[in-house]
């Protein structure tokens, strides 16, 4: 017999062939059988409807694509590895200077009531806010668009992360507080040996959550900002009307997505422990 | 009045409250002797618990001081090692890091090599050498209150507080846990206050017997000695002539005389009343009343 992860291998191979095969199906060209007007050979086939390429031709140009991910071509050609990269880029780095600050501040109001309730309310009223209504004031004070594209990844990443942290340092289990303080452990060792890893799944839950939200709001952002980036590249081929571009890119953002989060998973697996 | 190791003088906890003030003990006295095993019983809820946060610095009293060896005891310290009654072991370590996190806090200077060696000699004493690597969600409960129970010797306070360490566990269990721990403590000879709800476990364990009535106002009305030889195991200090005596005795005092003492502070002045029941002839009738009402 075979195992439950081979039955579900095949059966996901199975329905990745039925799906593209449909799709390969429905978006065929018809056959160019006689008197094809110009524009219609321009177009590349006979009726006014507009087609989604098939599944063997996004292929034949993703393989192409990724042949050679880094080429440069100039500021509206540059090769998927270098827009990613981009992107890569932008999400890191705002996301790391968010962890810096929200995992700190986390610790501050997870162990302090006061401060708990003193900060809650700006929380409460900025973590609804979509980050890309930031963009307009972040452009306008920080006068780049890069800077301001790190700018709305750090501010829509740091929410989960600095909610979880409190929530992580808050719930750390009174017994293990005690422990501590039978043992005459300073604060600062009683954080990094007791509250650090007994809030750390949680506050890697929060960091998942954040990188999650990071890349798909990275798109968004650079669709609005433009010149470079995996959100600009998608737009751009739609300007371009490649359509077989757009639907590699969006391929590739998936891709990238479950990667980062792979990522993560791995990181929190490590930290976990059983009760 | 000879100066005990610790000794606890008009201790008292009060949680106030909107309504009324909750007075859960006051007015105990205690005093433990280097090297004495001191069991405290009581029925739940009478502040045992809180007495022996207090004693540990976990908690503050409301009135009333903790000396103990010449010095007040004030906040945690690491001279009053804590087995918890739910053996807060970090569950993110294992069972040799938990020891050797006590052992580091107590002497920072060693080396690894030293903590470690130290540290997997006393996981031995509670027999636990075949499971120094493994965490606590891999080990059963005994296993984890042992490696609690090791933790603590480890540190070697110089006062060793357990609440009801063995309360979890199943009887066979907590026999053996209870030779371990007279053997660790016969080697160390540690000065030892634990509280529990079993009264032929006081009996097998303890020097003295320390009785609490019934809370609120609860008081530490009687110090009873329990005058039975060392080294006592379970199957011999049945036949004991003392053993049915004190047995009855404080029986006795749960099943009727804690609720009828309780809230009589004022008429005993908050005095304990130290009690042989080995000597002390006891009526007849009470002790039949107590044995019926336990059987
Ligand atoms: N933080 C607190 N605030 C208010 N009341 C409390 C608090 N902690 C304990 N109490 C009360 O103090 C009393 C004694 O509690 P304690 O835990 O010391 O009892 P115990 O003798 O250990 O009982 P058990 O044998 O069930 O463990 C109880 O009535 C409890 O409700
Ligand atoms: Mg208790």
């Amino acid at each position: 017999m075979a195992s439950l992860n081979m039955k579900a291998t095949l059966l996901s191979l199975l329905l990745l062939l039925v799906g593209l095969g449909i799709w390969e199906a429905m978006n065929q060209a018809p056959s160019a059988t006689a008197g094809l007007s110009e524009y219609e050979l321009m177009m590349g086939g006979a009726d006014q409807e507009a087609r989604v390429p098939p599944p063997s031709q996004v292929f034949s140009h993703a393989w192409d694509e990724l042949s050679d991910p880094f080429y440069d071509a100039g500021p509206n050609d540059k090769g998927i590895g270098i827009q990613l990269a981009y992107s890569l880029y932008r999400v890191l780095t705002g996301y790391l200077a968010a962890a810096l600050i929200a995992i700190p501040l986390g610790f501050v109001i997870g162990m302090s009531p006061l401060m708990h309730k003193a900060l809650n309310p700006f929380i409460q009223v900025l973590r609804p806010i979509s980050p890309l209504a930031w963009m307009p004031l972040a452009l306008f004070i920080i006068r780049d668009s890069e800077g301001s594209a790190i700018f709305v990844i750090f501010i829509c990443s740091i929410w989960p992360m600095l909610i979880n942290t409190a929530f992580g340092v808050a719930n750390v289990r009174t017994d293990w507080i005690k422990v501590a303080r039978t043992h005459e452990l300073s604060p600062l060792k009683t954080a990094f040996l007791v509250i650090l890893p007994a809030a750390a799944p949680t506050i890697l839950t929060g960091m998942r959550i954040s990188i999650g939200i990071a890349w798909l709001v990275i798109v968004a952002a650079e669709m609005l900002v433009g010149g470079t980036g995996i959100g600009y590249y998608v737009w751009n081929e739609w300007n371009n009307l490649d359509l077989n571009s757009v639907i590699f890119s969006i391929l590739m953002i998936g891709i990238v997505g479950m990667l980062l989060d792979m990522t993560l998973a791995a990181v929190t697996k490590l930290v976990q422990y059983e009760d | 009045m000879s100066r005990h190791f610790v000794s606890i003088e008009g201790l008292s906890k009060v949680y106030p409250s909107k309504e009324q003030d909750l007075v859960v003990f006051e007015g105990a006295n205690i005093g433990i002797d280097k090297g004495e095993f001191v069991c405290i019983i009581g029925h739940s809820g009478c502040g045992k618990s809180t007495i022996l946060n207090v004693m540990a610095g976990l908690e503050t009293p409301t009135t009333g001081t903790m000396i103990m060896d010449n010095k007040e005891a004030s906040g945690p310290s690491l001279d009053r090692g804590v087995v918890f009654q739910n053996y807060s072991l970090l569950p993110w370590l294992t069972a040799l890091q938990n020891v050797s996190f006590g052992v580091k806090a107590r002497w920072p200077a060693w080396n690894k090599t030293k903590v470690d060696a130290h540290s997997s000699h006393f996981l031995e004493m509670v027999g636990l050498s075949g499971a120094l690597h493994r965490k606590p969600s891999e080990l059963s409960g005994g296993m984890c209150q042992r490696v609690s129970i090791a933790r603590a010797f480890a540190t070697s306070p110089k006062l060793l507080l357990l609440d009801e360490p063995f309360g979890a566990l199943d009887a066979l269990t907590r026999g053996v846990i209870q030779d371990e721990l007279l053997k660790i403590w016969s080697e160390t000879q540690q000065t030892v206050f634990m509280i529990t709800h079993d009264v032929d476990e006081a009996i097998l364990l303890a020097d003295r017997v320390l009785l609490m009535t019934n809370g609120p106002h609860a008081r530490v009305a009687e110090s009873v000695k329990i005058n039975i030889p060392r080294p006592r195991n379970r199957a011999n200090i049945i036949e004991d002539p003392a053993y049915y005596k004190i047995r009855n005795y404080l029986v006795n005092f749960l099943v009727k005389r804690s609720g009828q003492l309780s809230g009589s502070a004022g008429q005993v002045g908050g005095a304990t009343q130290e009690v042989d029941p080995s000597v002390e002839i006891n009526p007849q009738s009470e002790q039949s009343a107590a044995l019926k009402a336990v059987i």
